[in-house]
């Protein structure tokens, strides 16, 4: 049943060509592109009449449209054909996996949303979690095993590791070495603990670029042992963040934010939290922070060290560190210190005392056994280095992951590959690691095998396959497995076996059956170790005057593993709203001692490595200080991610893997073009983001903001007999995370343009995510604004349309009627929200784009020519509506979830209807931090925001004061 | 003076002038032609198996919703597996030359192509379910299914088409229990088989938003 799922307005005329092959080459003639006009004139008339009865037959033989066919199972898989089902399986990224629920039509997955069973996820799903979609269906992915570059077959690799084992095994596997990433599945490592009973020779390394090293250190230091805090900030009401992006990356952050936010929404009872941000670039816990102080990573460590004196009872010289002190320590027990991973490893261990002294222990964190082990990424790597070096391996197995490319600077591992006799590569795509392999082994993606993966706090998930492999590949435990005495049964059995044991009865199997449907293995958990941190010494070396460097992994494409995915890569970094780049990136007053601009070139020379880099002035950067993000530059990423952005792995040391400093920095030629999607982040008056502390926003319950009725309207008011949608934004609660953006992405088959494309201002996103900029451009607030339509009731689109190709349906959606539109842009000019997008080049067909089996069959595809835009997900209101009409009923509050509002880690979206004053979009509405955009053009938008409320330290800076 | 086309350039001029007023011809009927889409109301398109409504409806009895089994709960009626094709025809006719593609498909496990009839177009987003629920019998847009040897369309299935009924959809509605029934629906009317369910909106029906999303 292929025929009826797939909706392409573009498969039109010209699909039914290729009848008349005979008279084609003739007609060819007529074009007169090749030959110029004059080959035309030489057609004879005998030749024109033969021609004329030609095209007459074409028509008169019964030229239809395409016939369709259809296409039926031959035993039913479904309940019901074009029905969409969902499975819950889960993602892991970094070690630590994430619960989702994968939308699969007809045996396809197009969509993945957050499972609400999942402590990870509770429903919301980030960027990552939704664009796993795109990486399933990536045309560039391995399509099969090769040896040294040539096709080879499964056998042939089975034969060589089968021989290879036989002749290790005397030597009781020396000289075999397994290569990981991260990893917390039970199933993975009891294969591997197996191995290692059968091999006892061999070694498993472990190397995760954007690896956990040193807050596992620093727990080693504080505790004695390798212990991983697990953060409820819903029971903090004072926030400390040392260079912790908690809301942004990181195992949990999606949980985190949800938390956060949760605690911050919480107005009535208490207070709102609090929280105090240090940070070495701008991440989204420093936009959403109270106070933040942009610091140099030096600086960071002292800040840090000044906190826990005042703690103690000393003094502290910075201001909002003493504030910050003050604050904590009337807060004990409701209170909590985060450090990003950037701190060195005594940072955390101090860390880890201070919240034992303020008594967040056991309140706003916990400590777990780490999920993904107690593993040094860095020592693992350099012993396995080291050794490949002396040539004393003999076999590498590299289960995922791509150290070739992401390796630190001074572990040159392609060199080191060259000196092991046989190595094999086994992941998803070929990349730089798999060139320089024997074998390249094509992974499954984690949609289509069976694993297992634990949570940030041990929550354990079945990974369950949701289709079957669509290019022949192997799972991980079917590649650990050829290395193992050959044992019985599927990958299924043995993840079964590893939670169930070998029993098969009906009990176990309900068991089994409830995990799979839940996503979520019951009461897996892990188990809170009580732990009392020592007292740690700690004296951050003295800060000099120098350059810093800091490495982030790309906000888009992580550690690189992303760099093919086109949506990743023109999604607008959250900060910068840079698109297909990345760039060194500097604050102003660096910038302006360099005398460089935005789009000029740097070079960064620190150690043996050298880098140009182009410049990005960041508004909170910090001075003398250069964040590169790590990721970009790829070569083998595939035609989407290959030789987008500079690659900053060669600067990365071992020792120092997040900052270095003393790096020489000097301005070189050359421009470099960006493409952003936002040029202007001033708010010039207009306040399209309204920011309130909290006493002001108290003092609205007597005015609201917006408590005038909309001007006089001309044109008559709308008449609405049934439902009214409408939509709420907090923008208090809004992270800047891009998880709208991209959800609406995938929901409504929205196409990507490409960096070009961009900078002619034409991206295709639906609801973009606006920041802008409150105060000096050295310390600025920033203030995240989700934009999607308005759907305004006096809509200035709509009455310009010269065919009525967009028009106000009868619930209040201006609804987009693609067959209608011609392509006049006119809507588009009058629209003050710039929220309608044009396809100006049949973007759904261009290279990098999903096949048409990953599209929403329940969302046209737009073909070139044709004006698009949010229209509040008018296919999952429908699909509501018609359900419960069949029922007979009205939909129920909350039965309408749009894709942004289900992607949104912290709730920050309400959608529902107003004709029901009790729904919870109508009591969004009543609230007095309610009001609309340009208000004053009188459109009156049926979406609307909350004004963002703060908590600041009234010590810290008189309330109401701009600045930050 | 001299003549300033040639002979030859003005019969090239009357050629192309005749070509035009031909193309233009060709053109306009070739697009009527196509957007008629396949089984037109007078003929039938050809299926892989002549497989005969006439037979199973008319003469059998056999309910809409034995194949099109998932016509009250999707957008798609369905059409059967080959698996439903076999629980009746592993017993009868099991070896008649007509059925063969039906038990090769089993034995292969490789589908029936089927030849789609009423095709719409991939923008315009028809629910089976909806209209079922709603007290649309199947006979309002299928016709006399049960008096058909090969299915063929009788309805235009082009947008005023359906607004006629989406506009003032009354008529064309009857009791949802007797919605497979094939007997018109006047007469099911005047038998006493009036709607039983409501339009909430009769303006929804008419939204652009309704069919187009």
């Amino acid at each position: 049943m292929n025929a009826p799922l797939w909706r392409d307005a573009s498969a039109g005329p010209g699909r039914a060509a290729g009848a008349f092959d005979g008279v084609a080459d003739r007609i060819s003639q007529w074009d007169g592109s090749g030959e110029a006009g004059a080959g035309a004139f030489a057609l004879t008339r005998r030749d024109f009449l033969k021609l004329s009865a030609a095209a007459a037959a074409l028509a008169t033989a019964g030229c239809r449209g395409p016939v369709e066919e259809i296409v039926p199972y031959v035993s039913p898989r479904t309940a019901a054909p074009g029905v969409p089902q969902f499975f819950a399986t889960a993602m892991t990224l970094g070690g630590a996996g994430t619960g989702v629920l994968v939308e699969s039509n007809m045996g396809r997955p197009t969509k993945i949303e957050g499972n609400p069973a999942h402590p990870a996820s509770l429903g919301s799903a980030g960027m990552y979690e939704q664009a796993a979609i795109l990486e399933l269906w990536d045309p560039d992915r391995s399509k099969g095993i090769t040896l040294r570059g040539q096709p080879a077959t499964r056998i042939a690799l089975e034969t060589a590791l089968f021989e290879r084992m036989e002749k290790l095994g005397p030597a009781h596997g020396a000289g075999l070495r397994i290569l990981m990433r991260y990893s917390s599945s039970p199933t993975l490592a009891a294969q591997v603990q197996a191995l290692l009973r059968r091999f006892p020779a061999a070694r498993v390394h472990t190397w995760e670029p954007l690896h956990r090293d040193h807050s596992l250190a620093g727990a080693r230091l504080a505790f004695g042992r390798a212990a991983e805090p697990v953060y409820r900030f819903g029971n903090a009401d004072v926030v400390v963040a040392f260079d912790r992006d908690f809301v942004g990356e990181g195992p949990g952050h999606l949980r985190h934010a949800r938390d956060f936010m949760d605690r911050r929404r919480r107005r009535e009872s208490a207070p709102p939290n609090r929280l105090y941000a240090f940070e070495c670039t701008p991440t989204l816990a420093g936009a959403i922070a109270d106070h933040r102080e942009p610091l140099a990573p030096g600086a960071l460590s002292h800040a840090l060290v000044q906190l826990a004196a005042a703690l103690q009872g000393g003094s502290a010289d910075h201001p909002l560190v003493a504030a910050a002190a003050a604050d904590l320590l009337s807060h004990r027990g409701g209170c909590v210190i985060v450090a990003g991973e950037s701190m060195p490893p005594e940072a955390h261990a101090l860390v880890h005392r201070l919240n034992g002294q303020l008594g967040g222990v056991g309140q706003a964190v916990e400590y777990i056994e780490p999920v993904q082990g107690d593993i040094d990424c860095t020592r693992s790597l350099q012993a396995l280095a080291s050794d490949m070096e002396a040539g004393t391996v003999d076999t590498l197995l590299i289960l995922g992951g791509n150290p070739v490319y992401d390796a630190a600077g001074d572990v040159p591992f392609r060199e080191l590959l060259a000196r092991v006799p046989l190595s094999v590569h086994h992941a998803l795509r070929p990349c730089e690691t798999s060139a320089a392999c024997t074998w390249h082994v094509p992974q499954t993606h984690f949609l289509e095998h069976w694993s297992d993966t634990r949570a940030f706090d041990g929550t354990a998930s079945i990974v369950q396959p949701v289709v079957a492999p669509l290019y022949d590949g192997i799972s991980p435990h079917e590649m650990v497995a050829m290395l193992l005495a050959p044992i019985g049964g599927t990958p299924r059995d043995w993840v079964r076996a590893q939670w169930l044991g070998a029993s098969i009865d009906a009990a176990g199997e309900e068991r089994w059956r409830a995990m799979l449907r839940e996503g979520v293995v019951p009461d897996s958990a892990a188990r809170t170790l009580q732990l009392r941190a020592r007292d740690i010494d700690f004296a951050p070396p003295d800060t000099a005057k120098a350059w810093s460097l800091v490495f982030r992994p790309d906000q888009s494409l992580h550690d690189g593993e992303f760099a093919n995915n086109a949506w990743l890569q023109e999604i607008p970094r959250t900060h910068s709203k840079l698109v297909w780049d990345n760039a060194a990136y500097l604050s102003p007053a660096s910038a302006r001692s360099l005398g460089v601009e935005s789009g000029d070139r740097i070079e960064i020379e620190s150690g043996h490595a050298r880098l140009v880099a182009p410049v990005w002035i960041l508004p909170g950067q910090p001075d003398d200080t250069i964040t590169l993000a790590l990721g970009n530059g790829r070569t083998r990423a595939g035609r989407v991610g290959n030789g987008v952005g500079f690659d900053a792995y060669p600067l990365r040391t071992a020792a120092s893997p997040w900052s270095r400093t003393g790096a020489n920095v000097r301005k070189v030629t050359g421009e470099h073009v960006f493409a952003t999607t936002q040029n202007h982040a001033e708010m010039d008056g207009r306040d399209p983001v309204r920011r309130l502390n909290v006493p002001e926003a108290e003092g609205l319950r007597e005015k609201p903001l917006e408590d005038e009725p909309p001007p006089e309207t001309l044109y008559p008011e709308w008449k609405y007999d049934s439902y009214r949608w409408a939509m709420v934004v907090d923008l208090t609660s809004c992270i800047g995370c891009n998880a709208c953006t991209i959800a609406c992405q995938a929901e409504n088959n929205i196409p990507t343009v490409g960096k070009e494309e961009v900078r002619r201002g034409r991206e295709m996103h639906w609801i973009r995510v606006d920041r802008y900029y409150e105060g000096s451009h050295g310390k600025p607030r920033t203030h995240f604004q989700p934009v999607p339509c308005m759907q305004c009731e006096n809509a200035p689109c709509e009455v310009v349309c010269p065919v009525g190709a967009t028009v106000h349906d009868s619930e209040g959606i201006n609804v987009q009627i693609y067959n209608r539109c011609v392509g006049t842009r006119f809507c588009s000019n009058n629209c003050p929200y710039k929220v309608r997008r044009f396809n100006f080049l049949h973007y759904t067909r261009r290279d990098g784009e999903p096949p048409l089996d990953a599209r929403n069959p329940q969302v046209t595809l737009r073909m070139r020519g044709i004006m698009e835009k949010c229209n509040y997900c008018l296919q999952r209101i429908t699909r509501a509506r018609i359900e419960t009409e069949r029922e007979g009923r009205r939909i129920r509050d909350g039965e309408v979830v749009t894709a942004c509002q289900a992607a949104c880690p912290t709730l920050a979206i309400t959608f529902g209807d107003l004709s029901d004053s009790r729904s919870a979009v109508s009591q969004a509405k009543r609230s007095p931090l309610d009001y609309t955009l340009l208000r004053e053009l009188n459109t009156r938008p049926r979406t609307s925001y909350h004004a963002k409320v703060l908590n600041p330290n009234p010590d810290v800076l008189p309330p109401g004061s701009g600045g930050g | 003076m001299a003549q300033v086309f040639s002979p030859r350039a003005v019969l090239l001029l009357k050629l192309a002038g005749i070509a035009f007023v031909v193309a233009l011809a060709v053109a306009l009927v070739t697009i009527y032609k196509y957007f008629q889409g396949p089984g037109t109301l007078a003929e039938a398109p050809e299926q892989p198996i002549p497989f005969s409504h006439k037979h199973h409806v008319g003469d059998d009895g056999i309910d809409c919703r034995y194949c099109h089994d998932s016509v009250e709960k999707s957008s798609f009626a369905g059409i059967p597996s080959t698996h439903t094709c076999m629980s009746c025809h592993s017993q009868l006719f099991t070896d008649a030359k007509m059925l063969e593609p039906v038990r090769r498909s089993m034995a292969t496990g490789q589908p029936l192509h089927w030849t789609r009839v009423h095709a719409l177009p991939d923008f315009v987003y028809f629910d089976h379910s909806i209209h079922v629920a709603k007290g649309v019998g199947c006979i309002e847009c299928h016709g006399h299914v049960d008096r058909m040897p090969l299915v063929r369309r009788v309805a235009s299935l082009q947008m005023e088409w359906c607004l006629e009924c989406h506009r003032d959809p009354e008529p064309h509605r009857r009791k949802a229990s007797l919605v497979f029934v094939m007997q018109p629906t006047s007469v099911v009317r005047a038998a006493g088989g009036l709607p039983d369910t409501n339009i909430v909106s009769t303006r929804r029906l008419t939204d652009c938003s309704t069919c187009h999303r």
